[in-house]
């Protein structure tokens, strides 16, 4: 993928590329720090649609949701051939039981089967996590195993 | 009343009033600088209310506001930024010059204030305000456009060819003639070449030298080191304010950025103070005459400056709307102005004509410029055609 940056003199910088279907998205990184996404708008990809600020809070998450989906796509497509085998994502929200605990305290491989195959943390992938790693509201968990087991992982995630 | 007394007086209400004019300005969502000009047309000879125990403050603070706004606009740009802006942008940027000093100029000449009246005119017509076409860009949600870069780039190709011309004027102000006029010149390129060339490969020296962990010696080294660097360029006839962008040029990285975030409410404050100062020393009875002029002048000028605009797109590879926006970008004219303008006043070798024309000018360009740029898209869109929605799939 082909990522054009741009300099904007006094103000900041604008990473974007030119997605399939005709529009124009990236991000503009304010010299004091912002970051905004922008998205062009469908008949003139000089000008964008939105520009929507957002919290570095924000941006981590939305690129955990983007890179999660993505990896998700990629184990079910390499998962496709043995049946019965699916990849779902958790995320773990704040209050969550095992918030700021390691992972292994859930024992989600031992009760359901089910092994989690990544942590997605700020934009980026902890891939093959120990029993130790430590869990943070935020994370998003893929994870692969059969559809019953996925459901009793989701359940153990919620309520401890 | 005791004249300490009647300046502070004098002063605290200008200040404000000054304020309440600023908010104002924000409710209506327009630059402040108009208004300030109007302001100081009000309490000025001829105006409303006479003040005249503040005279000799507001004129060294709108030195110093001078000083302040040159220095700020150095600190936005590195100098690598500078050299890959003047690479990339100089067709834009001579054509930009040329269309849009030769009106002003042109006028000068026609109401017979002779060739030092034209420089300055030119100078005043050619100088688009970076600081209101960078808010009008935040502010419309344009950062992330095409065309957005362009535009940028012609600002600062226009900041590096005033670094050149506000010695060379400020020499032909002075009276030199044709070959102190050459000097002149020539030193002034050299000054802005060598900085630069300092500037990219020793900068971090010069941020050094200045940088502080505590904010209030850090403030102070800044203010002293940038009056100093004034103080010198101006005793070497190069003027002041240019030393002053060239050393905020030199200071770069996170001292930029502190630098930028300390010194933002003094320039607020100074700046303020000038273009009051400016409007202080311009009579208000002396506008109605040249309004005429100051309308043909705002009228030709923002045609050229689209032009310059949609050109300059064009060769970006722009579709169409994007180049009436870029040149409706382009249209305000502020702080800049004034600055000019008011380099020659001060001199006295201008007819004082010209502090009307420049001043009507630039109320006019400060509200225009920001119009143009919020409403290019609706007052453009019924000649362009637009391509037909695509299929949805």
């Amino acid at each position: 993928m082909n990522v054009d940056e741009t300099n904007l003199p006094g103000l900041g910088r604008r990473k974007d590329f030119m997605t399939a279907s005709g529009r124009r998205i990236g991000v503009v990184e304010r010299r004091e720090g912002q970051t905004e996404l922008i998205v062009s708008t469908w008949d003139d990809p000089d000008t964008c649609q939105a520009s929507i600020p957002l919290t570095s809070d924000e941006a981590a998450t939305l690129g955990n949701l983007l890179g999660g989906t993505h990896l998700a796509m990629k184990l079910t497509e390499e998962h496709k051939d043995v049946p019965g085998i699916v990849t779902r994502q958790f995320s773990i929200a704040s209050g969550s039981p095992f918030q700021n605990q390691p992972m292994g305290k859930a024992c989600i491989r031992t009760r359901c089967g089910v092994s989690i195959v990544a942590i997605m943390r700020e934009g980026e992938v902890l891939p093959s996590p120990g029993p130790d790693a430590v869990l943070h509201a935020g994370d998003l968990l893929v994870a692969v195993g059969t559809q019953e087991g996925l459901d009793s992982a989701a359940e153990i995630l919620r309520h401890g | 009343m005791d004249p300490l007394a009647l300046t502070l007086i004098e002063l605290g209400a200008v200040v404000f009033c000054l304020g309440l004019l600023a908010r104002l300005a924000g409710r209506i969502g327009m630059s402040p600088i108009p208004l300030y000009l109007l302001g100081g047309l009000a309490f000025g000879a001829g105006g409303i209310i006479k003040l005249e125990g503040m005279h000799e403050f507001a004129h060294l603070s709108g030195e110093i506001g001078v000083i302040l706004l040159l220095l700020m606009l150095g600190l936005e740009y590195t100098a690598a930024e500078l050299f890959t802006g003047l690479r990339r942008s100089w067709q834009a940027g001579v054509l930009d010059l040329v269309l849009n000093f030769l009106p002003g100029a042109g006028l000068a000449l026609l109401l017979g204030w002779g060739g030092v009246g034209a420089m300055v005119m030119g100078g005043v017509t050619y100088i688009s305000s970076s600081g209101i076409a960078a808010k009008v860009i935040t502010d419309l949600g344009r950062l992330g456009n095409r065309e957005t870069p362009v535009v940028l780039s012609i600002l600062v190709f226009e900041d590096l060819a005033m670094a050149v011309y506000l010695p060379i004027l400020t020499a032909t102000l002075a009276g030199v003639g044709f070959l102190g006029g050459l000097t002149a010149v020539g030193i002034a390129l050299a000054v802005v070449t060598m900085v630069l060339m300092v500037a990219l490969r020793h900068g971090h020296h010069v941020s050094k030298a200045v940088h502080s962990e505590n904010s209030e010696v850090f403030l102070l080294n800044v203010l002293g080191a940038a009056l100093l660097v004034a103080g010198a360029a101006s005793a070497m006839q190069v003027s002041a304010a240019v030393g002053a962008f060239m050393l905020g040029i030199a200071i770069s990285g996170s001292t930029a950025h502190n630098a930028t975030r300390i010194l933002e409410p003094l320039r607020d404050l100074f700046a303020a103070i000038f273009f009051v100062a400016f409007g202080l020393n311009t009579d208000p009875s002396s506008i109605p005459p040249v309004l005429g002029w100051a309308l043909i002048l705002a009228v030709a000028t923002a045609a050229t400056k689209v032009l310059t605009g949609i050109w300059a797109a064009k060769q970006a590879g722009i579709a169409r709307p994007g180049r009436f926006r870029a040149g409706a970008a382009l249209v305000a004219r502020g702080e800049f102005s004034i600055v000019i303008a008011g380099l020659a006043v001060a001199s006295g070798v201008v007819p004082h004509q010209l502090a009307a024309l420049a001043t009507a000018y630039v109320l006019l360009m400060a509200v225009m410029g920001p119009l143009a740029a919020r409403y290019v898209e609706p007052l453009t869109a019924p000649f362009i055609r637009r391509p037909a929605p695509a299929p949805q799939l």
